[in-house]
């Protein structure tokens, strides 16, 4: 057995895989499949300050190798979150991370400092690359004043990791990774999903209620590991790689693009057991090249 | 004891084509089934399709406790549905089941209609099954297109009073469900009516329901990513907020629905 731990700033990881926001609901979804202590950590359902009924029906759409969603941050917000699901979370043994959204700054603030006060949630991951809501989300991850802004805000009130999800909706992520890290971000977890559409020739209407929505799945790998690539060579603070990772094979390649955990999001539609079996895959890859340790791996991709 | 959800590979021990393009799967599990409630559906895995990313939901078509195995009523749509009903028997599929809610069994005799439109009779035969073991009086309305959609006729005779109608007048009453005498004056005799099938069928029933005061639960079946409830892609609207088709139905009581019927 290989050295799987890794520290994300102050979260001691028993491994690198955890499971991304929206994907893998608060966990209590997968307890009858398998014991969800056993990952590295979990990121629970996008939560805002205010209860959001999300965007209308439909909402998916199957596309070649991959999936577009429009679900717009359906949540019953940070209180009913703090009164009615955390006490749920308590048994497990593992990293919970809250995905924290909003329309404007002081939505974010006022989430987070909920947030704030719940004891055995170890850290934020403060989205501001949601493409799928009119107000706030993403708006906030494509320019970096609008970054600096949020970030150093959430900063000032939020005093466990923080870690800042990018959008992948840009020209140039580097320069926005670094504005995040400039503002306060312990981490870096990337990529969200990239806005896209899809149409019905038949009907001659968009699939999705909202006309466009984000894709994921292995559609975006090739680009989610150009963009990890490009942003752990511009910061300091650890990168959480993600996009389209179905299996230990495409964990490894983003270890090799420089990321230091991944999270696994997808795939968990489709194999509830995902990322458990990625967490055995990394092992035995380790252990087939002989490495001892995963931080052997980590951004070493041979140019 | 209620079956908890899980993935397994199922081995197909049989594959019935039943006309051109509807198959029944009977599949084994592995280990012994738990109780599967009538309405429950699977989601089945279609191996090395590029283009079917996700896995296909289906109605538990029936479950057979002493052979252990649950059977699955496939129309085929598309490529996903055209490879699962061509599978070969002794291969195995992966399905993650039993998901979802279920219709529900009156505690006493009750007289029921039941309502299946095209595929959406899949998800009434465990239905059927389930209600004729409490005694309850039970009647089968099918609706198809044509004659030969209308399959699976002799099995439905077995638990209850099967009526059929066809689009086309080829088979039964013509016209559409909501077109047979069933639907005439003595609807009312009945307590509970069930449906499954296209959603203008389904929101007609509810309709004639609705006017005859007559209690009224429908299957949905909304495009999904997961099935258990993490996607929150499938959603209904209901008049308590959107509600997940797969977790919190397939079946709802159309009073909840926010349907304009």
């Amino acid at each position: 057995m290989a050295d799987l731990s890794i520290k994300i700033h102050n979260l001691e990881l028993k491994n690198p895989v955890l499971t991304a926001s929206g994907t893998f609901g608060y966990g209590l979804e997968f307890d009858d499949f398998f014991d969800v202590s056993l990952l590295g950590g979990i990121v629970v359902k996008g939560t805002t300050i205010h209860p959001r009924q999300g965007n209308g029906y439909p909402r998916m759409a199957e596309t070649a190798s991959g999936m577009l969603n429009s679900v717009g941050l359906q949540n019953k917000g940070a209180r009913y979150f703090a009164t009615d699901i955390y006490p749920d979370l308590l048994k497990y043994n593992t990293n919970i991370l809250v995905n924290v959204s909003g329309s404007t700054i002081d939505e974010y603030i006022a989430c987070a400092e909920i947030i704030n006060e719940l004891d055995h949630i170890s850290g934020i991951e403060l989205n501001i690359s949601c493409p799928n809501v009119k107000e706030g989300g993403m708006a906030f991850g494509t320019s970096c004043a609008s970054i600096d802004a949020v970030v150093s805000a959430v900063r000032a009130v939020y005093h466990k990791t923080m870690v800042v999800k990018l959008s992948p909706n840009v020209t140039d992520i580097g320069e926005l990774a670094k504005a995040a890290e400039f503002s306060g971000a312990d981490s870096l977890s990337l990529i969200n999903t990239l806005l896209g559409m899809a149409i019905n020739a038949e009907t001659r209407k968009p699939v999705l209620a909202t006309v466009t929505g984000g894709l994921s799945g292995p559609a975006i790998k090739p680009i989610a590991l150009r963009m990890v690539w490009e942003v752990s060579k511009s910061v300091k603070v650890p990168v959480i790689g993600m996009g389209g990772i179905m299996n230990a094979t495409d964990a490894i390649e983003f270890f090799l693009a420089g990321a230091s955990a991944i999270e696994v999001g997808t795939a968990n539609y489709i194999d509830p057991l995902a990322s458990l079996k990625i967490i055995d895959g990394i092992d035995l890859y380790l252990n087939r090249h002989k490495f001892s340790s995963l931080k052997d791996i980590i951004g070493c991709l041979h140019l | 004891m209620q079956m908890r959800k899980t993935v397994q590979e199922l081995k197909v021990i049989s594959n019935q084509q039943l006309n051109d393009d509807h198959h029944i799967l009977q599949l084994e599990a592995p280990e012994p089934l738990g109780i599967i409630k009538p309405g429950q559906f699977a989601n089945l895995l279609v191996d090395n399709s590029p283009i079917v990313f996700l896995r296909r939901p289906f109605s538990i078509y029936s479950v057979d406790y002493v052979k252990n195995t649950i059977s699955i009523y496939i129309k085929i749509i598309g490529e996903g549905t055209r490879k699962l009903a061509n599978c070969q028997v002794g291969s195995y599929i992966n399905v993650m089941y039993p998901l979802g809610n279920s219709f529900t069994i009156p505690a006493d005799r009750e007289i029921i209609l039941l309502v299946g439109g095209g595929s959406g009779v899949a998800s009434l035969m465990g239905l059927a099954q389930e209600l004729i073991k409490n005694s309850n009086q039970v009647s089968i309305l099918i609706g198809a297109r044509s004659l030969t959609d209308l399959v699976e006729l002799d099995e439905f005779s077995k638990y209850g009073t099967v009526y059929t109608t066809t689009e086309d007048g080829s088979g039964g009453v013509k016209g559409y469900v909501t077109d047979h005498p069933v639907f005439g004056d003595k609807l009312s005799d009945f307590t509970r009516i069930y449906s499954c099938g296209p959603e203008p069928m389904m929101k007609a029933v509810a309709a004639k329901a609705k006017e005859n005061a007559i209690i009224c639960e429908v299957s949905l079946e909304n495009s999904m990513a997961c099935g258990f409830g993490v996607c929150l892609c499938c959603i209904a609207e209901t008049i308590h907020g959107h509600k997940c088709v797969c977790t919190d139905g397939p079946v709802f009581n159309t009073n909840q629905l926010k349907w304009q019927i």
